[in-house]
């Protein structure tokens, strides 16, 4: 610690060179917390173990629709609850940047389904009464300035009504809320009798089944037994959680993993190209500096040392802030994501504990051979090249 | 004179230019005593800086032996070396070497971080050495705010702090105008008169040798001398 005044003050003898540098350093963690983040929550498939909801889907592709007459058997399937359906709607309010989740769903068996959002009783009944009639979340309110008794158009992208049309209007009658502090509630629930009827698809198929298990369920022989039930039928399903769930949804983007492997990798080659020669110069320009040192009795280890520990704060300092601001964005994108991944868009603490190693690492790859030729540097000589 | 400080017994150096040899040091015998105040001159290229460099442990001899305080400079490995002159030498160069990211009393206080002082203690003592050098006002300040004789005196209060007994000072004034180097030089005379340090000062000029007890003349290699005192 006694040499740290020394490190930090060699840290910022070029400020605004060191300022770049710990601005690319900075970009590159803040890449790394993000992007791992939701490489994570979109691909990590979510443990069964502990599941509290599981989600059914079509066993060939996420697209394609499954029988309602499921609903019935699935509600048989020893060891669940309460199961309900969605179906992904695919529309936008007003403009094509406005898009937001839309479900046709059955008003109470969905709240019950989902008891973290919470809606007033009054609210639930004129929605029950009125089938063009719809709830939205409290984020999707604030954000469109919506409030009950309003008329929203909402214009489909996926399905058109029987009179033709592709926009669909509904009655806000209730607003909701959530109680999980890290859920999302910037979406809009309609009525899926009305849905039914009014498409031009017809009424035989829903999007997925979301169920709830009860209590002591085991969740891998719940999956297994829903599974094994529609095995050789023209629809097999494939049960899993709402985690893995998201994860096949945003699977239909690309291999997100690989995608995010490639640009770390790519910024993290250049990230140790930046910084290799912000200490390539800081070091070429005080050699003779660095010989004083040494003369004064400083030792080859610890001028390696000192050399090496600035390389290693500079990425600190950037990766420290990177990380901080990963993750003030990832919770900024799974509040706005949340209906896309329930879990959240969480910068773990495995991923805190990999980019504080990989800082160590960079700092050291960068650092190690300007610090090297510091450690190595003769005395005698590099004093008479002043 | 007291006792033998330093003892340079047939000391030799030889550098390898290429295929060239250059023999800097021929077989030279040199015996400073306990608080001389010697100073070193001849033309460039004699071997005058590789001579401080050797009594410094900065460089080993081709052949010969450097003793200094007891200590065989030649036999010691770098580590050692450099342990040694943390705490038994103080050097002083021409363009002052100070580091210009630190203030003139972190600039002091450098060689005390080799040592097992607090924080506090380190402080305590980079203050009395400025004070000796008589800079205790300019403690806080950065060398680029100092002038050059500031400077020089900062580099001398670093040399003193850790209480060296020799002090190796290479064109302490090459830098300086006359009466700022009148100033350095009679602050080395003080060191050695009033603080007991033995210095080995090397010079080109002939006014700032007047200032020790001792001149030696180097050339090619070779050691003349002539007494002031």
């Amino acid at each position: 610690m006694k040499y740290f005044g020394l490190i930090w003050r060699n840290v910022w003898r070029k400020k605004i060179r060191t300022s770049l540098t710990i601005l690319s350093v900075l970009v590159a963690f803040l890449l790394f917390a993000l992007l791992n983040a939701v490489g994570q929550a979109m691909s990590s498939g979510g443990a069964m173990t502990g599941a509290a909801r599981l989600v059914v889907i079509d066993k060939v592709s996420l697209i394609n629709f499954l029988p309602i007459s499921y609903q019935n058997k699935i509600a048989q399937v020893p060891g669940v609850a309460v199961v309900s359906h969605q179906s992904w709607f695919g529309g936008f309010y007003q403009d094509p940047k406005n898009q937001f989740p839309q479900f046709p769903v059955v008003p109470e068996e969905y709240l019950d389904l989902y008891p973290e959002f919470v809606l007033p009783d009054e609210q639930l009944q004129a929605w029950k009464k009125n089938r063009t009639g719809a709830i939205i979340g409290r984020d999707l309110a604030e954000l469109h300035g919506l409030k009950v008794g309003d008329r929203i158009p909402i214009q489909s992208t996926i399905f058109t009504k029987k009179d033709g049309g592709r926009t669909w209007e509904f009655d806000i009658e209730g607003i909701f809320d959530t109680t999980d502090p890290k859920g999302g509630t910037a979406l809009l629930l309609f009525r899926h009798d009305y849905f039914a009827e009014t498409n031009t698809f017809g009424d035989g198929f829903v999007g997925w089944y979301t169920l709830r298990l009860a209590e002591g369920a085991d969740p891998v022989e719940v999956a297994n037994a829903i599974d094994e039930q529609f095995a050789n039928s023209p629809n097999e399903t494939e049960t899993s959680t709402e985690a893995a769930f998201a994860a096949s949804f945003a699977k239909q983007f690309g291999n997100i993993a690989l995608i995010v492997t490639m640009i770390l990798g790519a910024v993290f080659f250049t990230l140790l190209l930046v910084a290799g020669n912000t200490m390539s110069q800081s070091v070429r320009e005080r050699i003779a500096e660095l010989a004083v040192l040494k003369t004064l009795g400083f030792k080859d280890g610890t001028v390696l040392g000192i050399v090496l520990t600035e390389s290693i704060l500079i990425m600190a300092i950037g990766g420290l802030f990177g990380l901080g601001f990963g993750w003030l964005a990832a919770e900024a994108i799974g509040s706005a994501m949340a209906m896309f991944v329930p879990g959240g868009i969480v910068v773990s603490t495995d991923i805190v504990l990999l980019a504080i190693a990989m800082m160590i690492g960079a700092g050291v790859i960068a650092g190690i051979f300007p610090a090297l030729k510091a450690m190595r540097l003769s005395i005698v000589d590099a004093l008479a090249r002043g | 004179m007291s006792e033998a400080l330093a003892n340079l017994t047939g000391v030799s150096r030889v550098y390898q230019k290429g295929k060239d040899r250059v023999e800097v040091l021929h077989e030279l015998d040199l015996t400073i005593p306990n608080g001389d105040f010697l100073a070193i001159m001849g033309p460039s290229g004699s071997g005058k800086t590789t001579l401080l460099n050797l009594l410094g442990g900065l460089d080993k001899p081709s052949g010969g032996a450097v003793t200094v305080g007891g200590a065989e400079l030649s036999s010691m490995s770098n580590s050692q070396l450099s342990t040694w002159r943390s705490t038994h030498v103080g050097f002083v160069f021409q363009f002052y070497n100070l580091l210009p990211v630190l203030t003139a009393l972190r600039n002091v206080e450098l060689p005390l971080l080799l040592t097992n002082f607090s924080a506090k203690e380190r402080a305590n003592r980079a203050r009395i050495a400025l004070d000796i050098v008589g800079l205790a006002e300019r403690a806080k300040h950065l060398p680029s705010e100092l002038s050059g004789g500031e400077e020089q005196r900062v580099a001398i209060a670093r040399a003193i702090v850790s209480d060296p007994t020799l002090l190796l000072c290479d064109e302490p004034t090459g830098d300086l105008d006359r009466e700022t180097a009148e100033e350095i030089l009679k602050l080395l005379q003080i060191l050695n008169r009033e603080h007991g340090k033995t210095i080995v000062m090397v010079t080109h000029d002939p006014q700032a040798a007047e200032y020790a007890t001792r001149i030696l003349h180097v050339d090619k290699g070779k050691l003349e001398s002539r007494s002031v005192a």
